[in-house]
């Protein structure tokens, strides 16, 4: 897989990447926690190699050399990301943490499962912008975004006309969790303290203590 | 093909195994030890944990493009140390009469063991004699007075960690010290002593301490299903079949899918393997005085049934008509839910061994209810590390809980205070799954398709499997004990507790991965296909030891079984050949 190509299809360059030393610092954006040191980069893996088979080595490139999404779907799942999961105090965004090219990536791995469903919802998003608004949801304003927005992020609300937009919705924010938690920023911010050699021995004291289980 | 011929090696070996996982291994190292000359054949590749390019322990699930989600290759996910899975290309199986079965096949040294749950429990006496106890299916010909030196020996040479509690049908073992449960296993044992619900330390074979100068001690990454790298926990590749490879008395031949178990027309006796090089596609053969099947319950029988000659027209060693049938998997059904009183914990690494640190073994007596036969219930919970799936299906739990400020909270959302509903919820699931005994029933059974046949020419296998009301009735128990369990503990059960229409939740059969049964041991030569000893009442130099042999199930996991009954007939196998007798 040549990454350029990857950063080219995508077309991140136009949106997030302005003033940014591209491609390195694109590959950071896109693989924050994998960012290649310049001698791994010669070699030319996205990823490291752990313990694939040559089946998975070759599955893997073949979708790594594939582009499903267009430049416009693109922009529109990373503007969408960012609104499920933002910057805020504790940690960077969903599309600083990689999770628009996790989700190109998972529409080609699962193309039954995903490619449709997000295909379909990123253009009845682009559809309702254009009732609303005349313009795509890339173009509209943010306040004109999250009016869209709220009326398909919580299901219980049941707005007519919204069943198939919540649906969606449901499908990205949970993409959007898969993505950003499982990121480098992601397991920061979650706290997650393993995946390292330990010795265990029962919870903390004073977590048993405030359990009641001291 | 003109230059088409069939391969055969010169040498003859002692004995042929086919198959590397827990029975196969345990037959390569008791025999090899003794000083047989073995072939051993696996369909599958090599595979050592400990070596990097195998190695996908200690990894990020960053490194995974899908973050660890299951692919064809990897279904449970991409850092699984399995490979093959339910579905491989080129080798199909089929099913009947509206069965819905699966079947997993881990092509690779040491078969499904890379993988498994380590859940290690011995069988206790009553799962020999089920039959003796409610009138339904077989009694073994064997005791657990017989296999119990044989788990001893497991026991000290592989390592199981657990404590002895004195229980009448989970026997007391040799036993490392386990690890200490994790917070949300203190408060299920707190609660279940309410309930009655035995809770105990869980059996895993995983090493809290070293055992020997060639396996390290487990150091607490809860990765076992990836294999580990400093062979802390079981599998055969690792603690059997490397031992065996020290020996210099083992051929390994990777790649090797066995055809056809050959046999001499005058004596009736097996003379050795027909297999196909997948990588060649070649057919070869080896030679061997002894054979030996461990390919898995239902892939043995297939070799049996696939070995049909004038002598043997039904199949080898199937005068009794048993091969195949009797097929059964264990139980399995499972609910997932959310305790508040975990929201917002500290942050501590408890990742602990593979797996649980406590189970709940069979608790109640089935006089009294309205199935007849038992399970065991595993849990999971805790700070895990994130994977796919991470936070999937949040709009469906975050509305039913109120929010850090008391006030009730929408379901779903964005931004923010969806960002930090995540951070709340992690470490807040707990999950519970019921391991059953099914009742093994011959009309549950594989059997040759009459039409297809894999990508190497051998035909496979179709299967027929329909769950009864002995295993219906034992789910309903176990999900209302995952309700009466949480409801206890102040958890909130997620989704909906499955209905009658839904058999009540249960796995489909296969699912569990723990087939049984399909090549039965019995005393009369009518009505099973093994004796005692798992040596062919037909064909004497033909034995079983993965787990076709079993005639019940038992609400345990089955690889402990089948290494101590290996271990039981490759020591047998030895007394014959040295009085002569084979």
């Amino acid at each position: 897989m040549k990454r350029r190509n990857l950063l080219k299809g995508i077309g991140l360059g136009s949106l997030s990447l302005v003033g940014l030393n591209v491609p390195a610092k694109a590959a950071e954006l896109l693989y924050p926690a994998i960012t290649p040191t310049p001698e791994v980069e010669k070699k030319d893996p996205v990823f490291e190699q752990f313990g694939r088979t040559e089946h998975e080595k070759a599955r893997d490139a073949k979708i790594f050399a594939e582009q499903f999404f267009t430049k416009h779907e693109m922009q529109t799942i990373t503007v969408l990301v960012d609104i499920i999961i933002p910057k805020d105090t504790h940690s960077g965004s969903a599309s600083e943490a990689g999770v628009p090219a996790f989700i190109e990536f998972m529409a080609k791995d699962r193309p039954e499962e995903f490619q449709t469903p997000l295909r379909g919802g990123l253009s009845w998003l682009d559809n309702q912008a254009k009732r609303r608004f005349e313009k795509t949801f890339i173009e509209i304003s943010d306040a004109q975004r999250i009016e869209i927005v709220e009326d398909i992020a919580y299901p219980n609300r049941k707005k007519p006309g919204m069943s198939q937009g919540v649906v969606f919705f449901n499908l990205m924010r949970n993409l959007t969790a898969s993505g950003f938690w499982t990121s480098k920023i992601g397991i920061q911010d979650l706290g997650y303290q393993g995946n390292v050699p330990n010795q265990w021995d029962g919870p903390p004291a004073d977590v048993l203590k405030q359990y009641g289980l001291g | 093909m003109s230059d088409f011929q069939i391969k055969t090696t010169p040498t003859v070996y002692d004995v042929i195994i086919v198959g590397s996982g827990a029975g196969g291994g345990m037959a390569a190292y008791e025999l090899t030890k003794a000083g047989a000359k073995v072939c051993l054949l696996e369909a599958g590749q090599n595979f050592d944990p400990a070596d990097p390019k195998y190695i996908t322990q200690m990894k990020w699930p960053y490194q995974s493009p899908r973050r660890g989600a299951s692919t064809r290759y990897r279904p449970f996910g991409d850092f699984d140390a399995a490979y093959g899975g339910w579905d491989i290309e080129g080798e199909p199986y089929t099913t009947k009469d509206d069965t819905k079965f699966r079947w997993f096949r881990s092509r690779m040294l040491g078969g499904r063991t890379n993988h498994w749950g380590r859940i290690s429990l011995r069988f206790g006496p009553q799962d020999f004699k089920r039959k003796s106890i409610d009138g339904l299916g077989e009694d073994w010909p064997i005791s657990y007075q017989d296999v119990a030196p044989f788990y001893d020996e497991v026991d000290r040479l592989i390592g199981v960690f657990g404590t002895n509690e004195n229980l009448p049908n989970d026997p007391d073992s040799i036993f490392l010290p386990p690890p200490k449960p994790r917070l949300h296993e203190m408060m299920l044992q707190k609660n279940n002593k309410k309930l009655g619900i035995t809770t105990i330390p869980s059996r895993l074979s995983i090493l809290t301490k070293a055992i020997n100068n060639d396996r390290g001690a487990c150091f607490y990454c809860s990765q076992c299903g990836r294999a580990c790298m400093a062979y802390a926990d079981f599998s055969s590749s690792s603690c059997l079949c490397k031992p065996a490879m020290k020996t210099n008395n083992v051929d390994v031949v990777y790649f090797a899918m066995a055809r056809e178990v050959l046999t001499d027309a005058k004596t009736g006796l097996a003379t050795g393997i027909s297999y196909v090089d997948t990588l060649t596609m070649e057919e070869k053969t080896v030679k061997g005085k002894i054979v030996v099947l461990a390919a898995s319950a239902c892939e043995s029988a297939r070799l049996l049934l696939n070995s049909k000659s004038a002598r043997f027209p039904e199949g080898l060693a199937n005068s009794s008509g048993v091969v195949g049938k009797y097929l059964h998997d264990s139980t399995g059904a499972s609910r997932g839910g959310i305790v508040p009183m975990l929201f917002d914990r500290k942050r501590y690494n408890e990742d602990g061994t593979g797996g649980m640190h406590v189970y709940s073994p069979w608790w109640l007596d089935n006089k009294k209810l309205d199935f007849p036969r038992g399970y065991h219930i595993e849990y999971w919970g805790g700070m895990d590390m994130p994977a796919y799936g991470f936070g999937w299906g949040i709009e469906e739990e975050n509305g039913l809980f109120p929010g850090r400020d008391g006030q009730p909270k929408e379901a779903g959302g964005y931004g923010a205070g969806l960002k930090d509903d995540y951070r709340r919820f992690y470490g807040a699931y707990i999950g519970m799954a019921g391991r059953g005994e099914a009742v093994a029933r011959e009309d549950n059974y594989c059997e040759i398709d009459p039409e297809k046949v894999d990508k190497f020419g051998i035909p496979v296998l179709r299967f027929h499997y329909k769950w009864s009301d002995y295993e219906r009735l034992q789910a309903k128990h176990m999900h209302d004990t995952f309700e009466q369990i949480m409801h206890e503990m102040g958890a909130v059960p997620l989704g909906k507790k499955p209905t009658a229409e839904q058999d009540y939740g249960l796995n489909l059969p296969g699912e569990i991965i723990h087939e049984v049964g399909t090549i039965r041991m019995g005393d009369d030569p009518k009505r099973s296909a093994l004796n005692k000893w798992q040596q062919a009442h037909d064909v004497k130099n033909l034995f079983v030891v993965d787990a076709a042999p079993f005639v019940s199930q038992g609400d345990k996991n089955c690889t402990w079984t089948i290494l101590a009954l290996s271990m039981r007939a490759s020591r047998h196998i030895v007394e014959e050949r040295k009085a002569g007798k084979l």
